[in-house]
């Protein structure tokens, strides 16, 4: 891992483009460490049958390409527009007007021309033209073509894997133009050819034999369930009991992985268990659908497919009503967008309702699936949650919207309606930074591994950068979000840009202020920390 | 380099005209033949790029949503910029199209002392590429003049709101005014900046160059050499009337003009500013996120290799025994 510089120093992005056209720069990796990530290991690509699987590293003069990689790119570039009218759109009417540069965090955090959005595109696009178009085969370079060669092979592998895929920049489009559809077009063209990175494929390989991204086998799975149900009954005297792949319950529950496995993700799981148990819900866990989180989105649209079909197939077999699922990003991309379609129609579950409310979630009539935050948001609304605010007193909260549900659902309201009902220090970041124009935490996508660290701390330059704003103004100490990747990647960015901010679930703020019947006279929160009010005590109790 | 080629282009562009206009022999094509295979390109390319974009499915329903989305009935939901039914997709492909809803939104990044990263109002390229587009199109709607008679009422009100001012005879046209700052601050904006020279080609810089070329020439005929517009009048009725002629008053000037409409026309189907009819084809604009409502078929959904419960069930068996998590095969 490569020396990572000071934040203040990290700070000073040089913005000038090189002298050089960008045609003829080159990706030095060695000169590089710290911007990308390590390849995907042999054992994963074999697992889920990806082609070219082999050890190889970026640093390497030879990349182990298959013998006529060229064609197979071609051939693949040839096949998709056939089966994607964004490809062709996107490829043909973008004007490089340049409104979608400064709006993304990679380019704002590095000033490599080559994360302005348009020039993202153009790395495919002039390979386009070049291959597909008259005056692009005659024109070359005037006509901003180019032909294909292994330059530029190895630069499409580390600007297509320094897309968070995050569609900032596509609200701004005049024609919307998504960089993310083009990432994700691209990296299906990079895998043909066998490259991809170890932090989306071990994950890819795992969610297919285990069911989860961290590979926890199904044993692991409810022992560390378990544990957190320990944990709650330490700190608050309640003992919760969840079931798995019990059939006949009313409701699957699915949540990423990572909340089952990383702090502070699991404390928001620990607020889903408290609040199920607070209902007497009527759910169900699986070790088999055991993670909602989907990184074959980030590999190809058909292996999204292959770990998707999960849910529904577990669904229909344990006979549930409809499935609630857990706070994520971009599975709530996978589900609400894509699910249907690759996996439906979900015929065999019933319209969701909430057993509590009586309310009918219309906007899921097809899909069968419910955003923990629809779900919990109708409870407040009628009154059906007993709690006390000041439990969260020590907190001065923001709130990050996460890019997918943002930008790709638009689920903007009900968090913030939660955190306002259970919080009572609410605080929002500066218009721009939030809601539609939120930026990426700079890990999504599979980039935020530890080799990545310092694209990942440049990616987050804007919302680290936004959190202090709030820290100074607000004396905002907590960074709530609905996404478990964010509770793994915002960490270290508030670390490095707005030290003393703490990152947390929307649902571990909901637990934290739920009244349990029988609970202990609270002294801490689900982390185990005093409350406000009650530091003496904890200090002296010790 | 890409401005010099787009330069020199559009000057071999104007000196075409000029000897068109200038050699008997030539004027016929210049003024009949080139108007009549540039209006056939521009039309038959115009559809063979729409069908070929309109061949390929939308595989995946893919909003970008901008606002907030149709859930509980008491969250009010951003009707326009994250539409859930066909009349708010409308609504939003409309705001688009005719007010660029999307380049309004245009912030501008800097980082200041601190760090600070700040985010201003950037209305600028919102602001011309409007006044240019809408020019554009007002002046383009005001010369049915010369290919109609008589000419319609709405025409000639256009014409009168257009001249208001009453500044100068004949009057000035503020669309006109508006083509040309536009297409100039988009211009040197391009080459402003560093960042945005970076990123420009020369098909970037040829069709600003071209329309301004149109532009200035035309405002040239109509204030500089008042070039007889009754002979120019003739002519255009003769093209779409299909009885082609070029009368002798047309002078040089509009035939630099008539090239460089036609190399227009005749680029424009093969160029990116095809984005006027891409816009509409925009799969992040031009559906509803109902997702969740009605499913989105996509008619080649591939088939895939998946894993099933009863293979995961096989592979840890023992492990779901020891761990008292209930089987199928029991």
């Amino acid at each position: 891992m490569s020396q990572l510089p000071k934040s203040d120093e990290l700070a000073k992005v040089d913005f000038t483009p090189p002298d050089e056209h960008w045609m003829d720069t080159k990706v030095d990796f060695e000169k590089r460490r710290g911007s990308w990530s390590y390849p995907g290991a042999k054992k994963n690509l074999e697992y889920v049958g990806f082609p070219n699987p082999r050890q190889w590293s970026p640093l390497d003069e030879d990349w182990k390409l298959p013998d006529n990689w060229q064609q197979i790119i071609h051939d693949g570039l040839m096949d998709r527009p056939e089966r994607y009218r964004s490809l062709k759109v996107f490829m043909d009417i973008c004007v490089r007007c340049g409104a979608c540069a400064d709006k993304c965090h990679f380019y704002i955090g590095s000033g490599d021309p080559k994360n302005m959005p348009v020039l993202r595109a153009e790395l495919l696009r002039s390979v386009y033209k070049k291959d597909f178009t008259t005056a692009g085969r005659i024109l070359g370079r005037l006509a901003g073509a180019r032909s294909m060669d292994l330059d530029v092979l190895k630069e499409w592998f580390y600007y297509f894997f320094q897309c968070t895929e995050c569609r900032r920049c596509s609200v701004f489009c005049p024609y919307g133009i998504d960089t993310a559809e083009i990432t994700m077009l691209a990296r299906e063209l990079l895998n043909l050819v066998g490259l991809n990175i170890n932090w989306v494929m071990e994950p890819v390989a795992n969610c297919q034999r285990t069911g989860n991204h961290l590979g926890l086998m199904p044993h692991t799975f409810k022992d560390n369930i378990e544990f957190i149900v320990d944990e709650i009954e330490e700190t608050t005297g309640v003992k919760v009991s969840p079931t798995f792949n019990r059939k006949g319950a009313e409701i699957l529950f699915v949540t990423p992985s990572g909340d089952v496995f990383a702090d502070p993700a699991c404390f928001t799981l620990a607020g889903y268990l408290l609040l199920f148990h607070y209902l007497d819900l009527d759910y169900t866990w699986s070790a088999y659908a055991s993670d909602g989180g989907n990184f074959g989105l980030f590999t190809s649209h058909e292996m999204m497919k292959r770990l998707n079909f999960k849910m529904y197939h577990e669904a229909e077999r344990l006979g549930v009503k409809w499935i609630l699922g857990g706070e994520c990003g971009h599975m709530w991309r996978v589900v609400h967008q894509y699910m249907g379609t690759h996996n439906g129609p979900a015929n065999f579950l019933e319209e969701p309702v909430s057993p509590i409310t009586g309310t009918k979630f219309e906007n899921t009539i097809d899909t069968k699936m419910v955003h923990i935050c629809e779900f919990t948001a109708d409870l407040l609304k009628n009154g059906k949650l007993k709690f006390d605010k000041s439990r969260n007193d020590k907190y001065r909260v923001t709130f990050h919207d996460s890019c997918n549900p943002a930008r790709a659902m638009g689920i903007l309201e009900e968090p913030r309606y939660i955190i306002n009902q259970v919080c009572n220090n609410f605080f929002e970041m500066p218009e721009g930074t939030i809601r539609e124009q939120t930026f990426c935490c700079g890990g999504g996508a599979g980039l935020g591994n530890d080799e990545n660290i310092e694209m990942r701390m440049r990616g987050g330059l804007p919302r680290g950068n936004a959190v202090k704003y709030v820290q100074d103004k607000f004396d905002v100490n907590l960074l709530a979000c609905m996404c478990a990747i964010d509770k793994a990647t915002l960490p270290p960015v508030c670390d490095y840009w707005a030290p003393g901010v703490g990152v947390a679930g929307v649902h571990e703020l909901v637990a934290n202020a739920l009244i349990q019947d029988g609970e202990n006279e609270r002294k801490t929160d689900l982390r185990g920390e005093p409350l406000l009010g009650f530091e003496d005590e904890e200090e002296g109790g010790e | 380099m890409n401005v010099l080629f787009s330069l020199l282009a559009v000057g071999v562009l104007i000196a075409l005209g000029y000897l068109g206009g200038q050699v008997a022999g030539l004027r016929f094509v210049f003024g009949v033949v080139i108007p009549y295979a540039a209006i056939l390109v521009f039309i038959a390319g115009l559809v063979y790029k729409v069908i070929y974009w309109a061949k390929s499915p939308v595989p995946f329903r893919i909003p970008t949503t901008c606002g907030q989305e149709t859930t509980l009935p008491w969250i009010k939901s951003s009707t326009l910029d994250n539409p859930h039914t066909t009349l708010g997709v409308l609504g939003r492909m409309a705001l688009e199209v005719l007010f660029f809803r999307s380049l309004f939104r245009n912030t501008r990044m800097e980082i200041k002392e601190g760090p600070r990263v700040v985010y201003g109002e950037n209305v600028y390229l919102w602001a011309a590429g409007l006044a240019f587009h809408w020019s554009f199109l007002i002046i383009f709607i005001r010369h049915f003049r010369f290919f109609t008679e008589p000419v319609p009422g709405f025409i000639l009100a256009m014409q009168y709101v257009d001249g208001f001012m009453q500044i100068g005879v004949p009057v000035l046209y503020l669309t006109d005014l508006f083509l040309v700052a536009g297409l100039t601050f988009l211009f040197i904006r391009r080459l402003w900046s560093p960042q945005l020279r970076y990123i420009s080609q020369a098909a970037d810089y040829f069709p600003l160059l071209l329309i301004l070329g149109v532009a200035l020439t035309g405002i040239w005929m109509r204030h500089f050499t008042k070039t007889d517009i009754v002979g120019v009048k003739e002519l255009a009725m003769g093209i779409v009337t299909f009885s082609p002629m070029v009368p002798e008053s047309v002078g040089s000037v509009f035939f630099m003009h008539l090239i460089l409409v036609c190399s227009l026309f005749a680029y424009f189907p093969f160029s990116k500013l095809m984005h006027m009819a891409g816009v509409f084809l925009s799969p992040t604009r031009n559906l509803a996120n109902d997702n969740r409502m009605v499913r989105h078929v996509n008619p080649w959904n591939p088939e895939v290799e998946v894993h099933t419960y009863a293979q995961w069930e096989e592979e840890f068996k023992d492990k779901l025994e020891a761990a008292e998590i209930p089987l199928d095969k029991d």
